[in-house]
């Protein structure tokens, strides 16, 4: 069994490899002639508000639709808008990549704890990798320093730990990102829409639709979404200008962003950018519906366990003692 | 409360005008002291640490080399993207030191245990404790070759067979790719790191590292 | 066209008033401002003006709305005893209520929009225009409650006051059933916002069934606590008359209300003190201060005396009808409550954070001065409602000739229906 899909090329997906809005998404909305016209009559008014109230966004992108409401075409054009607005600011050619879920897979992710050392190197490859705000900063992994004599007891954690060297004798470090959970409090509460789970597990942010009510923040049992609290600062030099849609793309203010297991790399069968940084080897990352995948074979011999399993979010990131 | 009162009647509101007073005065205090309270509130908030504090700076990725100097679009050999295959990049040899038959071959092995004094002093035998010694992994005739314990030569890219001799365990999970790091395609070609990237063959205790600094805290993120 | 005459006439009714209402309202307005100003930069530059961070993610603006929504839910406490038992004294007065209702509401959406991220996308909440995640999001529900609240309590009030206006009876089968509905759509507001916490797992302060009931009870505190201070200013100000009774027979309600606040707090506080479990970090926060972070504790305890202490002055008659007393009660109330659901539910269920970090929120100048103008615009509001509303109900507005033309022999006959003639 080949589990090597074709890999798209990265720079190639902008118009081409348009994702088609994922089947059922949103059954349960009303569609039809009589709504669009609808939209389109309070889509103007809307559109001469914003003029009026004097807000930067320009129309287009304040008239913008859900994404898994946007038809291919429209797509291509949001898509486009993006591109150059991004590639203006960064002063090089920035990519915006829709590429679909792949098949037969569901992504899964382990994290050794009895190999992480504690020394950050993943929570600045992700922010580099991520395009994440330098100023606000933003990390969307947090590292905790935890004491070996309590365990997995986070009231006690310490993300600012700064000694001259990691690992400290007593200490053990429990790195924290989104665990992608398979049954999401976030998706749930978001009144919007504007995050949802992806048929490969990955729990996805539209930018352009979420109005930053917080309360996805408020329900992520993990600590792992983050705001935009201020406009976003990212160097233009600092610009990863390989981006997909629902990841990496530069973000606005006021908006929750989180990790998506690099869904820029991943959907194009490449490791996380945490993976391939971490010193130690401590983070595994696979195809949970693969039986040989490194994940699998954790999950099977390994001693393994979730976070906060009572409140019963099933969560796709693994910790696990490999010694 | 079923008791008839007596509707109110204008006298009963001139006996009522001095509650308009306290009422009043209620009020102002009412005010007052929830201003005060909100003041003190918004005063009393530690955090005039000043910028000396632990956390108080945001730090970005670009400031740090091993960041920054990642390539994380690996030049891979993607023909070979097929399962089982995997890729190791070349041993981390000191420099100049391989091939080791440039110096070695010219000189008469022995096989003495002894103290090196000439070369390598550098070499701190930090593995397995007295029992083990260089001959054990290196060949006595052909130093550019590992010797495995039946007797069998490997090169130093397959190491790793020489390693899993003791660590079967940690052979069997590096294979696996559970063990040490990858990087590459998860669903495709890797590249394996060897043992000796990370454990120094003499020395194999994992070397602790500096930390990169913490995340800013909350209360110093400012506009 | 007599609609217009109506909406005419309550602009003059507006517009109609001493040195003292104009020095009112254009406090209130110099507060609007001040906070308009606030809320320009906070656009501007995004809710980093506030001290609300990833930790903290909620702060003083979603206390408010929870607390106001407690008020607007309130006004069933006037409804329910108003319509359903015939209580003459209290129906008299029971649209001021609704009123408040109104002004409270209008301050909850306030609230709701200051606090969003992104303000200018206000549209993707709307049904049918953007996308609501209904029935999944218990915000979604929120809004559609609180909005429908709002526009149940416009039409009835603006239904009653229209036809004293024009001077003929309401209807009975149209305006009796809505204000019945009123009273479970009341409870469903401020139920719905309890669940919105009450549903969050990760969040153990706020994950307990008895929240709702909690939200309702303390609500029915806080509202009629505003109400019986409103009415009494109100008596002064106008020719409004509220008999005593109905004052007096309101404050003793609340203290049942208080009554079973105190019940339910003492309930959540024994589960968790007496099952100590990781959980209990967060009343440690709220009480007694944890790892030195203790600038809640102070404000947790005297909103704790202020209920206490309130509670027995409505429970003995004799404070409960000394008009001091009772307005002390009231204020102590007000202040116990609105401490107790607006930073005092809020922050404790972030702090400590879920990943064990202390970050103490405090608001800032920013924050205080947007929730100050909402307020204002909030009391403004329900000036404005009480100064078309009050002479309405007492008929006043006849002799200043604003009524409408014809209608006085009709109005002569029913204008001591709903409301009080002295």
């Amino acid at each position: 069994m080949s589990m090597t899909p074709d890999l798209p090329c990265s720079g190639s997906c902008a118009g081409g490899g348009v994702a088609p809005p994922p089947p059922g998404a949103d059954a349960d909305l009303p569609a039809g002639v009589s709504r669009r016209e609808f939209v389109e009559a309070s889509a103007k008014m809307l559109a001469a508000v914003a003029l009026v109230s004097g807000c930067d966004t320009n129309v287009e992108e304040f008239l913008q639709k859900n994404f898994r409401e946007l038809t291919p075409e429209e797509l291509r054009q949001v898509v486009a808008r993006l591109e150059k607005k991004y590639s203006e600011a960064a002063g090089k050619p920035v990519t915006v990549t829709t590429t679909p879920p792949l098949p037969n897979t569901l992504f899964g992710y382990g994290l050794d704890l009895s190999r992480c050392v504690g020394c950050r190197r993943c929570a600045y490859a992700c922010a580099r990798e991520n395009n994440t705000s330098r100023s606000p900063q933003i990390q969307w992994i947090r590292v905790l320093e935890l004491d070996k004599e309590k365990g997995v007891d986070l009231t006690h954690a310490n993300a600012y730990y700064n000694p001259e060297t990691v690992p400290q004798e007593d200490k053990f470090y429990m790195p924290v990102a989104c665990h992608q959970c398979a049954k999401p409090p976030c998706v749930k509460v978001c009144p919007v829409k504007a995050t949802w789970q992806e048929p490969d597990g990955i729990v996805v942010i539209d930018y352009n639709w979420c109005i930053g009510c917080r309360c996805c923040m408020a329900a992520c049992p993990y600590g792992a979404r983050r705001f935009n609290w201020g406009e976003p600062d990212l160097p233009a030099a600092e610009v990863n200008p390989h981006t997909h849609y629902l990841g990496n793309r530069p973000r606005m203010k006021g908006v929750v962003e989180k990790c998506t297991f690099c869904i820029q790399r991943v959907r194009e069968g490449r490791y996380p950018a945490c993976v391939e940084i971490c010193p130690v080897g401590a983070r595994k990352f696979g195809n949970l519906l693969d039986p040989e995948s490194e994940i699998r074979v954790i999950m099977r011999q390994k001693r393994v366990f979730v976070l906060k399993e009572e409140i019963g979010t099933e969560p796709k990131f693994f910790y696990f003692y490999a010694t | 409360m079923s008791e008839p009162t007596t509707a109110p009647t204008p006298e009963n509101n001139e006996h009522m005008l001095p509650e308009a007073t306290t009422l009043a005065v209620l009020l102002i205090l009412f005010f007052a002291i929830g201003i005060l309270a909100l003041a003190s509130i918004m005063m009393g908030r530690p955090e005039a640490e000043g910028a000396a504090a632990d956390a108080a700076v945001a730090h970005g990725p670009a400031e740090f080399e091993s960041i920054l100097g990642e390539d994380f679009t690996l030049g891979l050999d993607t023909a070979s993207k097929e399962r089982g295959h995997f890729a190791v990049p070349p041993p981390p040899f000191s420099k100049g030191i391989y091939p080791c038959s440039e110096c070695h071959g010219d000189l008469e092995p022995d096989d003495t245990r002894r103290k090196l004094e000439d070369e390598h002093q550098e070499i701190k035998l930090e593995h397995g404790g007295e029992e083990r010694w260089c001959l054990d992994c290196h060949d006595f005739k052909n130093r550019d070759k590992l010797r495995l314990a039946n007797g069998t030569l490997i090169p130093f890219e397959e190491s790793y067979r020489l390693c899993g001799q003791c660590h079967g365990d940690k052979y069997r999970d590096w294979r696996a790719g559970v063990h040490g790091k990858r990087t590459g395609y998860w669903n495709g070609a890797k590249r394996y790191l060897l043992c000796a990237h990370c454990h120094s063959p003499h020395s194999p205790k994992f070397k602790p590292l500096h930390p990169l600094p913490p995340p800013i805290k909350p209360q110093y993120i400012r506009k | 066209m007599s609609f217009l005459r109506f909406l005419y006439t309550c602009v003059r009714l507006m517009l109609r008033g001493g040195w003292a209402y104009w020095c009112w309202v254009l406090l209130l307005l110099a507060l609007v401002a001040w906070g308009a100003d606030a809320y320009l930069t906070q656009f501007k530059d995004g809710l980093i003006l506030s001290n609300m961070r990833d930790e903290v993610s909620w702060g003083f603006y979603v206390g408010n709305f929870t607390f106001l929504v407690g008020v607007a839910a309130a006004a069933v406490l006037l409804v329910i005893p108003a319509y359903v038992y015939e209580w003459k004294p209290i129906k008299e007065v029971a649209i001021l209520g609704e009123l408040l209702a109104i002004s409270a509401i209008v301050m909850c959406l306030l609230f709701v929009i200051v606090d969003m991220g992104r303000p200018d996308r206000f549209w993707h909440v709307i049904p049918f225009l953007g996308v609501l995640n209904f029935p999944r999001s218990l915000l979604a529900w929120d809004c559609l409650v609180l909005n429908a609240y709002l526009g149940l309590n416009v039409f009835i009030v603006v239904y009653l006051l229209y036809c004293t206006y024009v001077g003929k009876h309401y209807n009975k089968a149209l305006a009796g059933p809505l204000i019945l509905f009123s009273v479970p759509l009341a409870i469903s507001i401020h139920t719905v916002t309890a669940f919105l916490y009450n549903g969050m797992p990760s969040r153990p302060f706020w994950n307990a069934s008895i929240l709702a009931p909690r939200f309702l009870c303390s609500a029915f505190c806080s509202g009629p606590a505003i109400m019986i201070i409103v009415f009494q200013i109100l008596q002064r100000t106008t020719r409004l008359k509220i008999q005593n009774e109905a004052i007096w027979k309101v404050a003793e309600l609340m203290a049942y209300a208080m009554f079973l606040n105190l019940f339910l707090l003492g309930a959540e506080v024994f589960k968790e003190y007496y099952s100590a479990t990781q959980h209990l970090v967060h009343f440690q926060y709220l009480f007694s201060g944890f790892h030195g972070a203790n600038s809640l504790v102070v404000y947790s305890w005297a909103a704790i005396a202020c209920s206490v202490i309130s509670f027995v002055l409505f429970l003995v008659p004799a404070t409960r009808r000394n008009f001091v007393t009772l307005n002390l009660g009231c204020l102590l109330i007000y202040t116990g409550v609105y401490i107790e659901k607006g930073i005092g539910l809020v922050v404790p269920g972030f702090t400590p954070s879920i990943l064990g970090e202390i970050y103490e929120y405090v608001p800032t100048l920013n924050e205080v001065r947007i929730g100050g103008a909402v307020f204002s615009i909030g009391f403004l509001v329900f000036t404005f409602l009480c100064k078309i509303a009050v002479p309405m109900m007492t008929g006043e507005f006849r002799t200043a000739g604003l009524a409408e033309p014809g209608s006085e022999s009709a109005g002569d006959a029913h204008a001591g229906t709903p409301v009080v003639v002295t």
